[in-house]
């Protein structure tokens, strides 16, 4: 600041100097409100509206009835007595039984010991305040009017409960054994999970970064086959492998596939190909220098690969680990497919709100299962921002040299995981064009038939591409735009980290917490954007939000690629920045535009926790009707809906990589 | 001129005409019926009442329970038409039903109707628990088939039965309630804790025991008739078995949503679902239905199930579900818990 221009006693006139925000400034303020209103009304709210339904509890409030009862003759009533007194008496409930959920009822009987059905007596029952509810069978009564009963009819009243809040679901959660026992298992399966896929996918990434095996491309393309099916899949391929009539089943020495050897085979099969790519990608940045230093000081091989090869992609096996631990953590398809008993915190969300119509102790799930996936997603942060760059402009590319005995080894384990990886496929393919299995092998297309199946027919599939074209069309505006304003608007600096905090969120929320609050936040009559409720447009919300992180980051990697210099130039030229965002920012970044939308295709195609509360009648999906045809057994459809899921994909990824080489021939030839 | 003018107006008459004759009503129907049975269904109902179109909602049971209690605010459905007895109960419970005395009421087999006058809901069919028995597997096992629900606890049997879980699946309630209705709640859960040795899953849905055991990775699945005619017809090896003892079931059911805005066109549809002609059209997939007299024995089926069925009280099971859901889970839901 100018202190001498400022000075009171110089005679200044005129406006104060202050930059002044331009137009173009306005309008990208404007915009980015618009996208972080987006990510409140579709993120934070919801959320929010959640963690609040966990809160809400149910119990029986006892001062809030009175009874009178009569005498033999039914004509002379006695004291009036409410139901807190005579339980102080008789100590007919304890405490602890007084909590309950919202389907919670109370026999009144229970507050007179010497109740006789069939006697003379009469009972009368009042609310002392007006929303005081109890049933008589099943009909709904309410208010403070004495209501007279004969005593088989009084044997059917129960009281209900009345809401509150409070921290009795939590409660009663951690003192279920059965519930509180899930933690344990989610978080060790995710563990183990994570472990073993790391292994692999590090030496499968080693294998195409520091070995000259051949067939690399081929491995590269079928390691990532997993992502282009639902996680629903790996576990009716392992049912049909290994279950009871499995082809392989002798292979598991008695020990059933249903169950942690179910979860952990499934678990690794679908996070290979993220934490494959990711390791990959730290792996693939290699200092040769280091190498070569390495192997002047005679460094042996095993230390080179400890103290060179290891260090150098440790941030990407943290960061792999992480995304790994969160998606098996918060997977709800496999288990609920190939789980068994094993109870699994996803699991328990869908059996409290669909098995039991529990929505509060849903939503208690549902941020119990957020606290691991915040962590694992807050320790990746603090790693992520330690990361040095590692390719300086100095670096020179590693190229490996041939080794017969590594570069065989290397292509055995690459081809043995191949192998895994197609076989489960394949096996999902003869499941789903075998008759009967195991006792009409005959082949057949009547799995195909969906019309007839509950669950979703060829709709649902049809259904399912809509969702997945306008997740990609729409996601790719909504997350490019997002990623443009944080890292090219100028000022703004609070709006835009706290816009950046909301894009890194989804990333730590599971699919089914994401649902299951949007069920309560959208289908509450009092909120204006209750009209989107059970219409594609809320799927297409949520789906865009639910896989909104990634999608940020490949937007904010290719956007950071970009001399700011263009902005300034752009600016002292006096071009409106559209004019810039639309020649020459949208056009560059086109191929990462490309791959934000194939990403949202894809995972558009075969998502289910998130959409498994939120789709209607008119909007079932493809992938929602596997989990419903593999809920009512019907197995081999199940399969063949999964495989049709597979193959849209994989045409997706082809018309995806045409339309990129034929674009980018035209857009990219500057590079 | 006169000639046009009339022309023009018979055109127009011609034109407005049937739209006044069908001025349709829509409904908004939600159900659980078997996606199978829902386009015969409508069609039949709209041949009988062409100015009434229906608009299906359809899900399994649990789904389109959630829904419709989650939406207890602000219903979105005018009548409900194939969902549980026990689950209208719970919506009776919240007030969300309109009680309506449907004509021909007095027709219908007592048991298919809610005990209230006028009744909350009213029966179309049933689905009776039955065991589905391998019979190749049990045969290379050298096991027997069992008879009764008693059969079940036998320790040849270990590891041998799938059953669906109660807590999330309304066969597995029916089960459990079933049990207790015939033996008092004691001994039913003595039963239960006899029965839990020999389990080896539990699963989510309830016809997933019969398909499980109709593709041998079972070998006796505890399920409903239905998915076991259904799975011996696609060439399942089962036979389908009623415990001596007595099934436990569960009705099917009709009820209107309180507050619709189409009231007589849902009274219509409920008046309809209880005629002879719709319980004939029910009788194609379920060998019990509401109306006396009418049901045919349906393939793979014995033609006496409804002596099977034991004497259900809906109100007691809807009242008491909380209660037995709770202790049940606390009893088995942790079966995979490691033993220290």
């Amino acid at each position: 600041m100018n202190f001498a221009l400022e000075a009171s006693h110089l005679p200044l006139t005129g406006k104060r100097l202050r930059q002044e925000a331009s137009r173009d400034d306005l309008v990208k303020l404007g915009f980015m409100a618009v996208i972080g209103l987006y990510l409140i009304v579709a993120l934070a709210a919801p959320l929010f509206v959640m963690l609040s339904k966990s809160l809400s509890t149910y119990r029986f409030e006892l001062a809030a009835f009175e009874f009178q009862v009569s005498d033999e003759t039914g004509a002379n009533w006695g004291p009036v007595v409410s139901a807190a007194e005579l339980n102080r008496e008789l100590g007919a409930v304890a405490d602890t039984e007084l909590s309950t959920n919202s389907d919670g009822r109370l026999a009144a009987t229970k507050f007179f010991p010497e109740f006789k059905f069939r006697s003379p007596v009469h009972y009368r029952i009042r609310g002392t305040t007006d929303d005081a509810a109890f049933l008589v069978g099943s009909t709904r009564e309410k208010g403070t009017a004495w209501r007279e009963y004969d005593s088989g009819t009084f044997r059917r009243v129960v009281l209900r409960p009345a809401s509150s809040l409070g921290f009795e679901n939590f409660r009663t959660y951690f003192s279920t054994p059965a519930l509180a026992q899930s933690i344990h298992n989610s978080v060790l399966m995710a563990a183990i999970s994570t472990v073993v896929t790391i292994s692999i996918a590090f030496a499968l990434a080693y294998g195409l970064t520091r070995s000259c095996m051949p067939l690399k491309g081929l491995f590269r393309g079928i390691l990532t086959i997993p992502i282009l099916v639902p996680s629903l899949l790996p576990g009716i391929a392992l049912v049909y492998l290994f279950g009871n009539q499995g082809v392989f089943k002798d292979w598991l020495m008695g020990y059933s596939i249903y169950g942690p050897i179910g979860i952990v085979i499934g678990s690794v099969f679908f996070t290979l190909p993220h934490a494959f790519l990711i390791i990959l990608t730290a792996l693939s940045i290699a200092d040769a220098r280091h190498y070569e230093a390495a192997a002047s000081l005679k460094a042996s091989k095993w230390r080179t690969f400890t103290t060179v090869t290891v260090p150098g992609a440790r941030y990407g096996i943290v960061s792999a680990a992480f995304v790994v631990f969160t998606l098996v953590i918060t997977d709800f398809g496999l288990p609920k497919v190939i789980g068994g008993q094993y109870g699994m915190l996803a699991v328990d969300i869908y059996k409290q709100v669909i098995g039991q119509q529990n929505f509060e102790m849903g939503a208690v799930v549902s941020v119990i299962l957020l606290v691991p996936a915040v962590l694992a997603f807050a320790v990746d942060r603090r790693m992520q921002r330690r990361q040095v760059a590692l390719l300086s402009a100095r670096a020179v590319p590693y190229v490996p040299k041939r080794n017969a005995r590594m570069d065989t080894l290397c292509f055995a384990f690459a081809g043995l995981v191949s192998l895994f990886i197609l076989g489960m496929i394949a096996m999902c393919q003869i499941a789903a064009i075998v008759k009967f299995w195991p006792y009409d092998l005959a082949l057949t297309a009547k799995n195909f038939a969906f019309d007839l199946m509950d669950g979703g027919g060829w709709a649902a599939y049809a259904n399912s591409i809509r969702l997945a074209l306008l997740t990609a069309l729409f996601g790719s505006v909504v997350v490019f735009a997002g990623a443009y304003m944080v890292e090219k608007a100028d000022g703004f600096r609070f709006g835009r980290s706290i816009f950046h905090f909301l894009a890194m969120m989804p990333m730590a929320v599971p699919g089914m917490v994401l649902g299951l609050a949007y069920i309560f936040f959208f289908n509450n009559p009092a909120n204006p954007l209750h009209p989107i409720y059970g219409t594609m447009t809320i799927l297409v919300v949520c789906t865009v939000t639910h896989f909104y992180t990634v999608a940020h980051l490949t937007a904010l990697t290719a956007l950071k690629q970009m001399d700011p210099e263009f902005e300034s130039v752009a600016a002292s030229l006096k071009q409106p920045f559209h004019r810039l965002f639309f020649r020459v920012t949208v056009p560059v970044c086109l191929p990462a535009i490309l791959d934000i939308a194939i990403y949202l295709f894809v995972n558009a195609m075969t998502t289910v926790s998130a959409v498994v509360f939120l789709y209607a009648t008119g909007t079932k999906l493809a992938s929602v009707a596997v989990l419903n045809m593999d809920d009512a057994g019907d197995i081999a459809p199940a399969a063949a809906m999964g495989m049709m899921i597979f193959y849209t994909n994989i045409a997706a990824k082809l018309i995806h990589a045409l339309i990129a080489r034929g674009l980018l021939a035209r857009t990219q030839a500057w590079r | 001129m006169n000639r046009r003018v009339l022309f023009m107006l018979a055109g127009a008459v011609s034109a407005v005409l049937p739209a006044i004759a069908f001025a349709e009503t829509q409904l908004t129907v939600y159900t659980a019926i078997e996606a199978v049975d829902l386009d015969r269904y409508k069609a039949t109902f709209e041949k009988a009442h062409p100015d009434i179109k229906i608009n299906w909602v359809r899900d399994s049971t649990g789904v389109m329970t959630a829904k419709l209690l989650a939406e207890k605010d602000n219903p979105q459905a005018d009548v409900v038409w194939g969902l549980a007895a026990t689950s209208l109960l719970l919506l009776k419970a919240e007030g969300m039903l309109e009680p309506y005395q449907p004509k021909g009421v007095e027709d219908l087999d007592k048991k298919f109707v809610d005990n209230d006058t006028p009744p909350g809901w009213v029966g179309m069919d049933a689905y009776v628990a039955a065991l589905c028995y391998n019979t190749v597997e049990g045969e290379r096992l050298g096991l027997k088939a069992p008879t009764s629900w008693e059969d079940l606890t036998k320790p040849e049997y270990k590891g041998h039965i799938v059953m669906p879980n109660p807590a999330s699946s309304g066969t597995g309630f029916l089960n459990v309630s079933g049990w207790m209705q015939l033996w008092g709640e004691e001994k039913a859960w003595a039963y239960m804790d006899k029965l839990h040795e020999n389990i080896s899953a539990y699963t989510h849905s309830g016809s997933k025991p019969c398909k499980m055991a109709g593709a041998g990775e079972a070998v006796i699945g505890v399920s409903f008739e239905f998915p076991g005619a259904k799975a011996k017809s696609a060439g399942a090896p089962i036979d389908i078995i009623f415990p001596s003892e007595g099934s436990g079931w569960e009705a099917e059911a009709t009820a209107i949503i309180a507050g619709t805005p189409n009231l007589e066109a849902a009274e219509t549809l409920v008046d309809w679902s209880i005629t002879k002609e719709a319980n004939e059209m029910y009788n194609v997939g379920y060998a019990v239905v509401a109306y006396p007299g009418v049901a045919k024995a349906v393939e793979h089926l014995p033609s006496d199930i409804s002596s099977k069925m034991i004497d259900n009280d809906f109100e007691w099971a809807a009242n008491s579900r909380t209660a037995i859901l709770k202790e049940w889970q606390k009893r088995y839901d942790a079966k995979s818990e490691p033993k220290s």
